[in-house]
């Protein structure tokens, strides 16, 4: 307990509040730093390596002043700090607005602003300065640990606002209310995050730097383009079949289809858009639904052929005359589609002779090598078809290595694959397949996209990572459309059946996680991606449409504005009521001793005989006699007692029971 | 009285204030101890440090909401929930408090006067940082749990007579600083207030009828040694007790006994007419002191009221009233909340 006159002087009495430390006391020091330290932490990852030093020193040097008891540095050379890292973000970034130096010019403010602290207003400034951050690191990564670690920033900071307004509490007992508040918080959360009314975003245009650099198949191939891809382990997307998922040789996922071709590089045309496929589906049907990583491109890598789109909030889905599904837009969000695919569907059988005529054209004068040897082939063939089978025939006789590291190639990138260094990886294959027939006359074209997935046997999803990415060929044959072929698997055939680890040669190096060695590695990968994948549907996905599901399923339909307001009103409200009764729940708990006096005290003022506010329990009882002799023995004993047990040694519970008893008992006569 | 130079929030402050505390928190007259702040007397209100964050949680939202990002409505949501937790742990840091005024000794015009006030928690929990707050003085303090204590609150006594604590408020902001819980209260607390003393007043009046020996008497009466009493602000430090003080004994005043000294009448007639009425009694108060320390017997004469010489510290006290309320009509209780300033 303490009781300390602040000040009386004329002017006291406009200053409210902020009793002014001289800096800041050890305790509350440690609290914001800790803060400070987990916010920064997840950016770690995201900053340019100058900004996390920076932070870090800046960090131990205040530290460092706490645990010396020093004084903040002198205001001039923080402003010089400043300025200084003004200078700095501006040199690395070129400019000021935007997300990227935002969030490096909050996370060295944070740190100068810890540097700087005089008054109480600067401890808050530090932690909305920490809220701010916590949120910035979720423009990179929503994952469960850095949801965690927003959590227990946030619980931090207000461990630290706690040591502000009360300096003398001990530490577990900062940490028991910090932790109190937060849980009488979440409640609240989950109310807002359900009922919140959401809209799909962006309210205006996204900053252009709002998507960060993604990985993912681009709209160019060229030898080694998809191999770089390969050594990334991130997921694609993820599928959700509602039956059985198609056999691993029919799962190809389309992305780009390449027709122009400049000798090295493989590019994409724009094909037509229409509402409904070029094509009617038939055969087998697949119903499922997708989740894409976002890949700042418009395709939506449905399965081999998509007959049907939901739409879902981003725009209908568009088909093209590439039998593909595109989006609107360019992908920004991870997005679900309910989609259907037929894969026996035949496609292309009206295609325009101009499209046909494109997808023959060649560069002159490159690869000439293997433009005789496609002339070679087509020598004498009957069909189209011959020319294909003759054409496969070659490459699987000429015994071509697939490698995940094909040496590098020039000028007449396919006659050096094929007839000199002889080991290429997938775009090498279908790129070599589809000149030699487009040499030899046949129409054709590179598809690029990802070919097969890993069922996660915790979840039943598939999913499907950038190491699946892969590329084939398309041919047209008269009467069939388009035909897949793909050429890896000539050389590969475990490519389509079993995935890219098992068709590698013996002993070459493996991305980590494709090891078939290391099974408990792979096992703990699989709970741990469908931990993150329910994570992503459930909390991440939680969108418009999925609020309109769950205010659906628990029977409110059609729901508008107004009524999600007063829905979310009435929850908040009776959350506040659920709160309040904890607050007044303190009156029943009582001392016991302490009710019974009450009890007795309150009968005798009914009967006339208040307790005097002054009066102790024996002057009291004296004063009773007086008034009442008729019972005043019994009135004296019971002050007495009272007396005793309330002031003397410690008096034990069956004492008080029954004086208690007695108290209950008497009546006045 | 608002004038036109005042600043416009001070002015409209001055007018809705004591609209705000007839009609929200009625105010009337001071009330009977014990105060129990009881649910509908406790007020909340944001902070600015409040303001500042829901501002910040307002953008934060716009943020989650333009970049469709799910953990950023998470975050604002749960950050704003905690601010809806602290509303109730502030109210709950007051709730329930029991508010009595305490003593208030008599203070000298230009000096603090300090009101005590009696704050029991009757809860088995801490109540940390809490403030009182009347008269422009303020005192922080912590509550134990299930415990009583006394705050002193110091205010600056500007004017004799009797200084009511008046409008007193008990306010927190515990626990996050975001939120001003506080309850507004008129306690049945005032202190009397004596005029100043003239710093440099003339010498005692002594034996303006027999021929001034004073002097003298003065000094012997100051050489007797009598006895000790506790320490008060008005002592002379010559006559503190420093050698009982350094053997750890609280501050003590050496009293010296100057009974044989003559009776001294201290007459508001007597003293020159270029005098006005506060200075006259400003004069009387420094004599009266004086007096007292050198152990005269003394009396006093007003127009309004006459004291018959006597000696000690109830009979000193019994006069500095009479000064302090000399020509005021106000009594310890008239229930009026007018602010001194």
């Amino acid at each position: 307990m303490r009781a300390e006159p602040t000040r009386h002087d004329a002017h006291a009495g406009r200053a409210i509040g902020s009793l002014p430390p001289p800096s800041l006391t050890l305790q509350q020091g440690l609290w914001l730093l800790a803060a400070a330290g987990v916010t920064l932490a997840p950016h770690a990852g995201y900053l340019p390596w100058w900004i996390i030093a920076a932070c870090a020193s800046l960090l131990g040097w205040r530290a460092w002043l706490l645990w010396q008891r020093r004084q903040p540095p002198h205001r001039l050379l923080l402003l010089l700090l400043t300025l200084a890292c003004g200078v700095a973000v501006r040199q690395t970034y070129g400019h000021f607005f935007g997300k990227d130096p935002g969030v490096a010019l909050l996370a060295l403010l944070l740190c100068l602003k810890l540097l700087e602290i005089r008054r109480s207003r600067d401890v808050r400034a530090a932690v909305l300065l920490c809220f701010f951050l916590q949120m910035a690191v979720f423009f990179e990564d929503q994952s469960p640990p850095v949801a965690l670690a927003a959590l227990s920033g946030t619980w931090l900071a207000v461990v630290a606002l706690l040591a502000l307004a009360d300096p003398t509490a001990a530490h577990r007992e900062q940490m028991r209310t910090a932790a109190l508040l937060l849980a009488q918080g979440l409640p609240f959360m989950l109310m807002l995050f359900l009922l919140f009314p959401r809209v799909q975003g962006p309210l205006w245009g996204l900053p252009a730097d709002a998507a960060s650099a993604r990985s993912g198949l681009s709209d160019t191939m060229s030898p080694g383009s998809i191999s770089d891809l390969i050594a990334s382990p991130d997921i694609a997307f993820r599928v959700e079949f509602s039956g059985s998922p198609p056999e691993p040789s029919a799962r190809y996922w389309r992305g780009p289809v390449f027709t122009r071709f400049d000798g090295r590089t493989w590019r994409a045309e724009r094909p037509l858009e229409a509402s409904t496929p070029f094509y009617t589906p038939s055969g087998r049907r697949f119903d499922y639904r997708i989740t894409l990583e976002p890949h700042d491109q418009r395709w939506l890598l449905a399965l081999d052929f998509p007959g049907a789109g939901a739409d879902a909030g981003v725009g209908p889905v568009r088909f093209t005359s590439f039998a593909q599904a595109l989006l609107a837009r360019p992908l920004q969000n991870r997005s679900r589609f309910d989609l259907s695919s037929w894969p026996d569907t035949t496609t292309g059988l009206q295609d325009a002779q101009a499209t046909l005529a494109a997808a023959l054209a060649l560069p002159d004068g490159v690869n000439p090598r293997s433009r005789d040897l496609a002339r070679q082939l087509a020598a004498g063939a009957g069909s189209d078809a011959v020319i294909l089978e003759r054409v496969l025939a070659y490459l699987r006789s000429s015994r071509l290595t697939y490698t995940l590291k094909p040496p590098l190639l020039g000028h007449d990138s396919v006659d050096e694959f094929l007839f000199d260094v002889r080991r290429g990886f997938c775009e090498h294959f279908a790129s070599a397949f589809t000149v030699l027939m487009r040499a030899a006359g046949v129409p054709a074209r590179v598809v690029a996209g990802y070919q097969g997935g890993e069922i996660n046997p915790i979840d039943g999803h598939l999913v499907v990572r950038q190491s699946d990415a892969h590329a084939w060929a398309e041919v047209w044959l008269a009467g069939r459309g388009w035909v897949r072929v793909d050429p890896t698997a000539l050389a590969a055939p475990q490519r389509i059946e079993a995935g890219l680890a098992a068709a590698l040669p013996e002993g070459e190096a493996l991305p980590l996680m494709m090891r078939q060695d290391l099974g408990w590695l792979r096992s703990l990968r699989h709970r741990w991606e469908a931990l993150a994948n329910a994570w992503d549907q459930r909390v991440l996905g939680y969108n418009p449409e999925k609020q309109r599901e769950l205010l659906a399923r628990l029977g409110f339909r059609e729901v508008d504005w107004p009524q999600l307001v007063a829905m979310m009103s009435g929850a908040g409200l009776s959350l506040l009521g659920i709160l309040m009764a904890w607050a007044s729940w303190q009156r029943r708990t009582r001392d016991p001793l302490e009710r019974s006096w009450q009890t007795f005290c309150n009968r005798l003022a009914r009967a006339g005989h208040p307790r005097a506010p002054w009066e102790g329990p024996r002057d009291y009882g004296r004063r009773l006699a007086a008034a009442l002799p008729r019972q005043a023995d019994e009135l004296l004993r019971l002050t007495e007692l009272y007396g005793r047990l309330r002031y003397g040694a410690a008096a034990d519970r069956a004492e008080i029971r029954a004086l208690n008893r007695q108290i209950r008992k008497f009546e006045l006569q | 009285m608002p004038s036109a130079t005042l600043p416009l929030a001070s002015t409209l402050r001055r007018t809705v204030r004591p609209l705000l505390d007839r009609w929200l928190f009625r105010l009337a007259r001071p009330e009977p101890s014990p105060i129990l702040l009881h649910q509908r007397r406790i007020y909340v209100l944001p902070t600015s440090a409040g303001l500042g964050l829901a501002a910040a949680l307002l953008a934060m939202l716009i943020a989650s909401i333009n970049y469709s990002l799910s953990l950023g409505y998470g975050l604002t949501f749960l950050i704003a929930g905690i601010g809806v937790a602290s509303i109730i742990h502030a109210f709950r840091n007051l709730f329930c408090l029991s508010v009595s005024a305490g003593r208030c000794e008599p203070a000298f015009c230009g000096e603090s006067a300090r009101f005590v006030f009696q704050v029991a928690n009757l809860r088995s929990s801490r109540r940390p940082a809490l403030r009182l707050r009347a008269r422009g003085g303020e005192t922080a303090f912590d509550l134990a749990a299930a415990d009583v204590t006394s705050v002193e609150l110091a205010c600056l006594a500007t004017r004799r007579g009797w200084l009511r604590a008046g409008r007193t408020t008990l306010e927190t902001t515990w626990p996050l600083g975001l939120i001003r819980a506080w309850s507004v209260f008129i306690p049945d607390l005032a202190c009397i207030v004596y005029p100043q003393p003239e710093p440099t007043p003339p010498p005692l009046p002594l034996g303006a009828a027999e021929g001034g020996n004073g002097r003298r008497l003065a000094n012997t009466g100051d050489e007797d040694f009598h006895g000790l009493r506790p320490y008060r602000d008005s002592d002379s430090p010559r006559h503190v007790a420093w050698k009982a003080l350094a053997r750890g004994a609280p501050l003590l005043t050496k009293q010296y006994a100057g009974q044989r000294g003559e009776d001294v009448v201290l007459d508001w007639h007597t003293l020159p007419a270029t005098l006005g009425d506060e200075e006259r009694l400003s004069r009387l108060a420094a004599w009266l002191l004086a007096a007292e320390r050198a152990g005269h017997r003394y009396g006093l004469e007003l127009p309004s009221a006459r004291i018959d010489a006597g000696h000690g510290e109830p009979h000193l006290h019994r006069c500095l009233r009479a000064l302090a309320l000399y020509r005021t009509t106000d009594t310890p209780l008239a229930g009026s909340t007018q602010d001194a300033r």
